[in-house]
C-alpha cells in the first residue's frame, strides 16, 4: 500500500491508568491521512480509553499524541478545532430541530457566519436530512441521529472524524448505510476517520486496523494481512462426542483442533482437500462439518485465545463501569 | 452486507482551519448557550403555562385564606391588604424557584449527553458557566414580570415608570439566583442529587425570604436569617417598587432593615447582585476543573 507519508494521528507509549486500573498499556500507532482506521477489540479492551485521548477528552497518565501535527497535551483546543467527533452515546439536544443543532454546533466552533447556512445545507444534504431539517430530533431514528452527529461532527471541516462505536445499537441495514456515508465522506472531503468498534464485520470496510486487547495493540495491518496470518481455511465440525473426535483429528489427521462453544475448529492449508480425508478417516460420530475462508473473528481468536462475541453479554457492563468512571473522573 | 471499498480520496485535504481567537470564540458560545436555552424555554409552553399555575395557587388561595383570617389586622391601617403585600412576594418566588431549577437544565443536559458537546468545543469553560447563568436569568425574569398582568385583580397600580424599574430588579434577582443555581448544578452528578439538594436550599431561601411575611419584629434568631437570606436582598426591592407607585403608605415602614436602618433600593440591588457574581465565580471555576 503506497501512501503518502506524514502521519496524522501518531501515538507513542500511550498509557491510562485509573488508580491500580491499566485501562490502555501503552499504544503506539500512526494514522495515514485519508485513510479509514479501525480499532477493533472487545468491550473494555481500551478502545474508548484510547480514542478519549487522542481526542484530548482524557489526560494520558504517560505516553506522547499528535493529532493534525499538534501536541494533544501541549494544545488541546487547537486539536479539538482540528477534528469532529461523533460519541458512542448520544449527545444531541433533541427538543432542538436538525437545523438548530447543527447551527449550535457552527457558532461553539466559529465557522465564519457567511458560510453556516451553506455548510449546513450541504452536510444535511449529504447525510440524506435535508426534509428533516426543521424537525425536532426526538421524532428521529437512530440511523438519523446519528448521521446528524456525524454531519455535526464535520461542520467546522475537521481534518479527522473521530468515531466512537457509530454503528453500536443500530440494525444491520442502518449499519450499512452509516458506513455508505463514512465512504463517501472520505471520498469526498478526503478527511481522515478513525473509528472504533467491536464489530468483525464492519472492520472489514476498514483499510487498516488495530486489533486491542487488554489495554494493547495485539496487530494493526490490513484486514486482508490479518487474515492471511491465520493461514488457510477454517474448518469446524461438531460431534456428538468431541473428546473422541478431537483425540482422532489430532492422530490420524496430524491436526490439532480448538474448542470453539462446543465446535471444533481448526485451521488449514487446503480445505476443499481435508474435509473428504476427515469424513473418510474419522470414526467418531461428525454432525456437521462447514469449511469457510478466515474472518476477523478468527485472527482476534487466534491473537488472544478468546472469541470476541463470546464477551458480548457481560462487555455492556464493563462498558458502563468504564463510562461512569470516566464521567467521575471529569468531574472531580 | 459488503459496501464498495471507495476510491482512494483524490481531493486534497480539507483546508486547515484558521487559527481562531479563542476569546472571541467564547463570547460567541455565551450567546448560543443563551439562545438556546431561551429557544428551549419558548418552546416548551406547557412549562410556561405550568409554572404559572404554582404563584397563582399561592396567591388564591394562601393569599385569600390568610387575607381573610387577617382581616383589618394585617398593615396596621396603612391600607394594605395581606393579598397585596403578598402579591410582590410571589412574583419574587416565581423568580426564584425558575432561576433555580433553570439551572437543571445543566444537570439533564449532563444525563442526556448534550453537555458533552458544549465541554469538547473548542471554547474557555467559563463561557459555558456565563451563557447557562443569562439563560436562566433569562427565563426566571420572564416567569417572575408575567404575573404583573395580575396587578388589576390584586388591586395594584402600575405604572410605566414601576415597570421600567421592576425589569433591572427583577433581573439583578434572577441573575443572583440563576448563578447559585448554576454553582449547585456544576458540582451535581445525578438529577436525584440535585433535586435533593436544591430543595433543602430553596425552601428556607424562599420562607426566610420576606415573600410572605414582613420581615420586622421577628424572634432574633430569625431576624439574624433572614438577613443572611440572599433572596430577601432581591425581593424587599421588587415589593417597595411595586407597592410605592400604588398610593399605598408606608411601604417603606414594610422594608428591609439592619440595626432599624432600612436598605436603600440600590444598596440593595448591589448586594444581590454582588451574591450572583461570586456565585458565578464559584460556577466558573468548577466548569474548568477537568480530569
Amino acid at each position: 500500500m503506497e501512501r503518502v507519508a506524514g502521519a496524522v494521528i501518531e501515538a507513542e507509549g500511550l498509557v491510562k491508568k485509573y488508580g491500580d486500573l491499566t485501562a490502555v498499556a501503552g499504544i503506539d500507532l500512526e494514522v495515514r491521512p485519508g485513510e479509514i482506521f479501525g480499532f477493533l477489540g472487545p468491550n473494555g479492551a481500551g478502545k474508548s480509553t484510547t480514542i478519549s485521548m487522542l481526542c484530548t477528552l482524557l489526560t494520558p497518565t504517560a505516553g506522547v499524541a499528535r493529532v493534525a501535527g499538534i501536541d494533544v497535551m501541549h494544545d488541546p483546543a487547537a486539536v479539538r478545532q482540528r477534528i469532529g467527533l461523533v460519541f458512542q452515546d448520544p449527545s444531541l439536544d433533541d427538543q432542538l430541530t436538525a437545523r438548530e443543532n447543527l447551527e449550535f454546533h457552527a457558532f461553539i466552533y466559529s465557522v465564519p457566519a457567511p458560510d453556516r447556512r451553506r455548510r449546513i445545507d450541504e452536510m444535511l444534504a449529504m447525510m440524506q436530512l435535508s426534509d428533516r431539517a426543521s424537525s425536532q430530533v426526538k421524532t428521529f431514528s437512530g440511523g438519523m441521529k446519528r448521521r446528524l452527529e456525524i454531519a455535526r461532527g464535520m461542520l467546522h471541516q475537521p481534518q479527522i472524524l473521530f468515531l466512537d462505536e457509530p454503528t453500536l445499537g443500530l440494525d444491520p441495514q442502518t449499519r450499512k448505510s452509516i458506513w455508505t456515508h463514512l465512504n463517501e465522506l472520505r471520498t469526498k472531503r478526503g478527511v481522515t476517520i478513525f473509528m472504533t468498534t467491536h464489530y468483525m464485520d464492519e472492520a472489514e470496510y476498514c483499510d487498516r486496523i488495530a486489533i486491542i486487547d487488554h489495554g494493547k495493540i495485539v496487530a494493526l495491518d490490513t484486514p486482508d494481512e490479518l487474515k492471511a496470518k491465520v493461514g488457510g481455511d477454517v474448518v469446524t465440525i461438531t460431534s456428538q462426542d468431541p473428546d473422541e473426535a478431537a483425540r482422532e483429528i489430532q492422530t490420524l489427521l496430524g491436526v490439532t483442533p480448538a474448542r470453539d462453544n462446543g465446535a471444533l475448529r481448526m485451521e488449514v492449508k487446503d480445505g476443499r482437500a481435508f474435509v473428504p480425508r476427515l469424513v473418510r478417516e474419522l470414526t467418531a460420530p461428525v454432525d456437521t462439518v462447514s469449511l469457510r475462508r478466515p474472518s476477523l473473528d478468527d485472527v482476534f481468536l487466534k491473537l488472544t485465545g478468546r472469541a470476541i462475541r463470546e464477551e458480548e453479554v457481560s462487555a455492556r457492563d464493563r462498558n458502563r463501569a468504564m463510562a461512569s468512571r470516566w464521567m467521575a473522573g471529569r468531574r472531580r | 452486507m459488503r459496501v464498495e471499498t471507495a476510491a482512494r480520496p483524490t481531493v486534497e485535504s480539507p483546508v486547515q482551519a484558521a487559527p481562531v481567537d479563542t476569546r472571541l470564540a467564547s463570547l460567541r458560545a455565551i450567546y448560543i448557550i443563551w439562545y438556546r436555552d431561551v429557544l428551549r424555554y419558548w418552546r416548551d409552553r406547557w412549562r410556561l403555562v405550568a409554572s404559572l399555575a404554582q404563584p397563582l395557587l399561592f396567591l388564591v388561595v394562601f393569599g385569600s385564606g390568610l387575607s381573610s383570617s387577617l382581616g383589618g389586622a394585617f398593615g396596621r391601617g396603612s391600607g394594605l391588604t395581606y393579598i397585596q403585600f403578598m402579591y410582590p412576594g410571589i412574583i419574587g418566588m416565581s423568580i426564584l424557584f425558575s432561576a433555580i431549577f433553570g439551572a437543571m437544565s445543566i444537570v439533564w443536559d449532563r444525563e442526556f449527553g448534550f453537555l458533552k458537546e458544549v465541554l469538547v468545543a473548542p471554547i474557555d469553560r467559563w463561557a459555558v458557566a456565563i451563557g447557562k447563568a443569562l439563560g436562566g436569568t433569562t427565563q426566571a425574569m420572564i416567569q417572575g414580570l408575567i404575573l404583573l398582568v395580575l396587578a388589576p385583580l390584586i388591586g395594584v397600580k402600575l405604572s410605566v415608570l414601576t415597570i421600567v424599574e421592576l425589569v433591572p430588579l427583577a433581573a439583578v434577582l434572577a441573575f443572583g439566583l440563576a448563578s447559585f443555581g448554576v454553582a449547585i448544578a456544576s458540582m451535581m452528578k445525578s438529577l436525584q442529587g440535585f433535586q435533593v439538594v436544591m430543595n433543602f436550599l430553596m425552601m428556607p431561601m424562599f420562607f426566610l425570604s420576606g415573600a410572605l411575611f414582613p420581615l420586622t419584629n421577628l424572634p432574633g434568631w430569625m431576624t439574624v436569617l433572614t438577613r443572611l437570606d440572599p433572596a430577601s436582598y432581591g425581593i424587599d426591592p421588587i415589593r417597595r417598587v411595586v407597592l410605592a407607585n400604588s398610593g399605598l403608605a408606608h411601604v417603606d415602614s414594610l422594608g428591609l432593615t439592619i440595626n432599624g436602618q432600612v436598605l436603600p433600593v440600590p444598596l440593595e440591588a448591589g448586594i444581590m447582585l454582588a451574591f450572583g457574581a461570586v456565585l458565578l465565580g464559584v460556577a466558573v471555576v468548577m466548569f474548568q476543573r477537568r480530569d
